[in-house]
């Protein structure tokens, strides 16, 4: 965990201290929410530089969830797409499946040491809110989790799991009654129950400090990518490829490599049914630039503001905005965003089921379909590190339902 | 000097309190809000409070959310309320309208064009829930060519630091929230946001309005003891909404609740219960 004070201080130096990544970021919120804001970032402030806090952090990461993720070279996928060399980098590993849990262990460890009993949080596919729940479990706090109707039929599973895990799951009722609806109704719960309550943000969205914080937290991702990758093959990867939903596995991965210009990066969003329907949750790719939960990042948005239902076969993707230093990114032009659609995902899927052994999440599949096209345009010394950020036995029920099976 | 402002001195002259009743601009039909408005004036209302529906309005409680929900699903766009405003001022040169509503409708017609759109239609005032003054100087330039006071917020979590910050910035009026929560909560403990507002104006020049949780003419008597206005929103849609397919009966139903707050504001309170204040 040294490495992310060292990170802190890199000449890389956003956000800067009012959260803003250029134009991007910031703090749109509700006067209530501002004391609770203020008091979050000095208490994460505090705990960045606190080696005690770091070590604990550390050993949760090494202990609980299972770190280090292996980086695995998929050597018969490289060989099939006949380009790059492929390496995955294993967050489906991870405790609970998925990278989310990085983040959360980060900030429940935080809300005990501000004395917080009580956190929520909002999910969308439910990863988000099955590692809320369950380092909530864990350490003892009461869990409440928001969560579109729409989503809690989709994903019966993980509402299952949380609710093992003890946490209440709230179904969301309002707007389209998906994740930024979800988000809406914490934001309401937080500002009434400020005093008692700590909001665990499962991505790099919402006001400042979260992007940052959340940013921090999934960077052992890319920290621990680049150690092994120069480790295994003496030298940087030349590509870093991850989906984006709201954007914490990617930016997990890009962080630690960001000064590495020789590094491309590509963030895939989802293409849902393709971006010329308007059936797609594809973001910086084809929204423009507004306010919603907190911050100033790309949406997806009609001519009069107002926010867009999106569609993507991934839960986790289904959101119509993006944290704000991939706004930031793109914009720059250090980074690279693309599309994937829904079809494409799914043939990732159980491409890389049937050649490697691994079943990937829906949102992973995202990024894989994008290495797909990307490896066969390098040479076959090149290399590409994918992040397989959870494992799909959460999604199995919506794939088999795309192809007429009952289970 | 702004219509606020007059309105707020006119009000003083006579030891009167500012009604500010609250309706979102379309509900439950974008052709009732404009007569609904001069009712709401006929009725006591000294200032009117408009809001803009926005898709995702986090600090709105279920009430007012399903009001905006009423006007989206007719479509009713920043633009449209601003044809609303200029509508109303055909027939009303004088009552002071409030914007209130979220930064990303304003974002997306561009600050300049709205400063300049809300200005001829004749809006006094904006209110926007998601912008705190840190984030809110390059709007405050636009607004400020054109005497727009902007309203900001100022709750129980906030310093007094923050108190100060935010009445530099702020024009027309302060507006006080007056619980942790999201509007139409039932927890309002008036002797607890009493004895904030008088904290408040000690430390402001400004008129101090308060909001959110104020349902009924004993709670907006309670809160006009000290503060200069009250605002009334989600109390006045519960009866938009319960009346929202006979607009006859929802003029009476709004007219009824407005006239009993402005009597109770009007009457001073028994001796033994301002002395608990
Ligand atoms: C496995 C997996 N990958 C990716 C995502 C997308 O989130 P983010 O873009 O924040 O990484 C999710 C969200 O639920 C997820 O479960």
């Amino acid at each position: 965990m040294t490495a992310i004070k060292s990170q802190l201080s890199h000449p890389y130096h956003y956000p800067d201290e009012f959260g803003h990544f250029g134009p991007y970021g910031g703090r749109f919120v509700a006067e209530t929410l501002m004391a609770p804001i203020d008091e979050l970032t000095t208490a994460y402030a505090q705990c960045i530089t606190d080696p005690a806090f770091i070590a604990e952090f550390d050993d949760e990461l090494r202990n609980y969830v299972g770190r280090p993720s292996p980086l695995y070279y998929a050597k018969r996928w490289s060989e099939r797409l006949g380009g790059a060399k492929i390496y995955l980098k294993r967050e489906d590993l991870n405790h609970t499946g998925a990278h989310k849990i990085n983040n959360t262990v980060g900030q429940a460890l935080l809300a005990r040491r501000m004395g917080k009993k009580r956190v929520i949080a909002e999910t969308g596919a439910g990863q988000h809110g099955v590692a809320t729940a369950t380092v909530a479990a864990r350490y003892g706090m009461e869990c409440v989790v928001y969560m579109g109707e729409e989503d809690i039929h989709r994903q019966a599973m993980n509402v299952f799991r949380m609710k093992l895990l003890g946490a209440t799951v709230v179904p969301v009722t309002a707007g389209s009654k998906t994740l930024k609806d979800a988000l809406n109704e914490a934001m309401r719960d937080w500002v009434t129950n400020v005093d008692s309550t700590f909001y665990i943000i499962g991505t790099v969205a919402g006001p400042h400090p979260y992007p940052a914080m959340v940013r921090d937290f999934q960077a052992i991702i890319g920290r621990e990518a680049r150690d092994q990758v120069l480790a295994q093959e003496g030298r940087l990867p030349d590509a870093l490829v991850a989906c984006v939903g709201g954007g914490s596995n990617a930016i997990g991965l890009f962080y630690p490599f960001i000064e590495d210009t020789s590094v491309q990066l590509y963030g895939v969003e989802a293409a849902g049914l393709g971006i010329a329907t308007g059936q797609h949750a594809a973001t910086l790719c084809a929204g423009k630039s507004g306010v919603l939960h907190g911050n100033r990042t790309y949406l997806i948005e009609d001519q009069d503001g107002q926010i867009i239902p999106t569609h993507s076969i991934s839960a986790g993707l289904d959101y119509p905005g993006v944290g704000p230093e991939h706004a930031w990114l793109k914009d720059t032009g250090r980074a690279n965003y693309v599309a994937i659609s829904d079809d494409e995902a799914l043939a990732a899927f159980h491409d890389l089921t049937r050649t490697e052994g691994i079943i990937p999440a829906l949102e992973s599949s995202h990024a894989l379909a994008y290495a797909t096209k990307l490896a066969p345009t390098m040479r076959k010394n090149q290399l590409l590190v994918v992040n397989l950020s959870g494992r799909g036995d959460k999604d199995i029920h919506t794939v088999a339902e795309r192809e007429g099976i009952t289970l | 000097m702004s219509r606020i402002n007059t309105r707020f001195t006119e009000l003083g002259k006579t030891g009167r309190k500012a009604l500010i009743p609250y309706v979102t601009a379309g509900d439950p039909d974008p052709q009732l809000t404009v007569p609904l408005l001069h009712a709401l004036v006929e009725a006591g209302a000294n200032i009117l409070e408009i809001g803009v529906p926005f898709s995702d309005p986090m600090a709105e409680g279920p009430v007012i959310q399903r009001a905006m929900e009423r006007a989206l699903a007719q479509k009713v766009t920043l633009s449209q309320v601003l044809t609303m405003v200029r509508t109303f001022r055909q027939k009303d040169m004088t009552t002071p309208i409030v914007l209130m509503g979220y930064l990303n409708p304003i974002e997306v017609m561009g600050y300049p064009e709205f400063a300049t759109a809300a200005s001829q239609a004749g809006v006094d005032g904006v209110l926007i829930v998601d912008m705190p003054p840190e984030e809110a100087t390059a709007l405050l330039s636009e607004t400020h060519k054109y005497q727009l006071d902007m309203i900001f917020l100022v709750s129980p979590t906030t310093t007094d630091h923050r108190i100060q910050r935010i009445a530099a910035a702020c024009g027309g009026f302060v507006y006080y929230v007056s619980l942790k929560g999201i509007t139409g909560a039932a927890n309002l403990d008036t002797e607890l946001v009493q004895r904030r507002v008088r904290h408040i104006k000690s430390m402001v020049s400004l008129p101090v309005g308060v909001g959110f949780g104020i349902a009924d003419a004993a709670s907006a008597q309670a809160v006009s003891q000290v503060a200069d206005a009250v605002v009334v929103g989600s109390a006045l849609v519960k009866q938009i909404e319960a009346n929202q397919h006979d607009a006859v009966a929802m003029t009476q139903a709004v007219t009824r609740l407005i006239k009993g707050m402005r009597t109770a504001m009007d009457t001073p309170m028994a001796a033994s219960r301002v002395a608990g204040v």
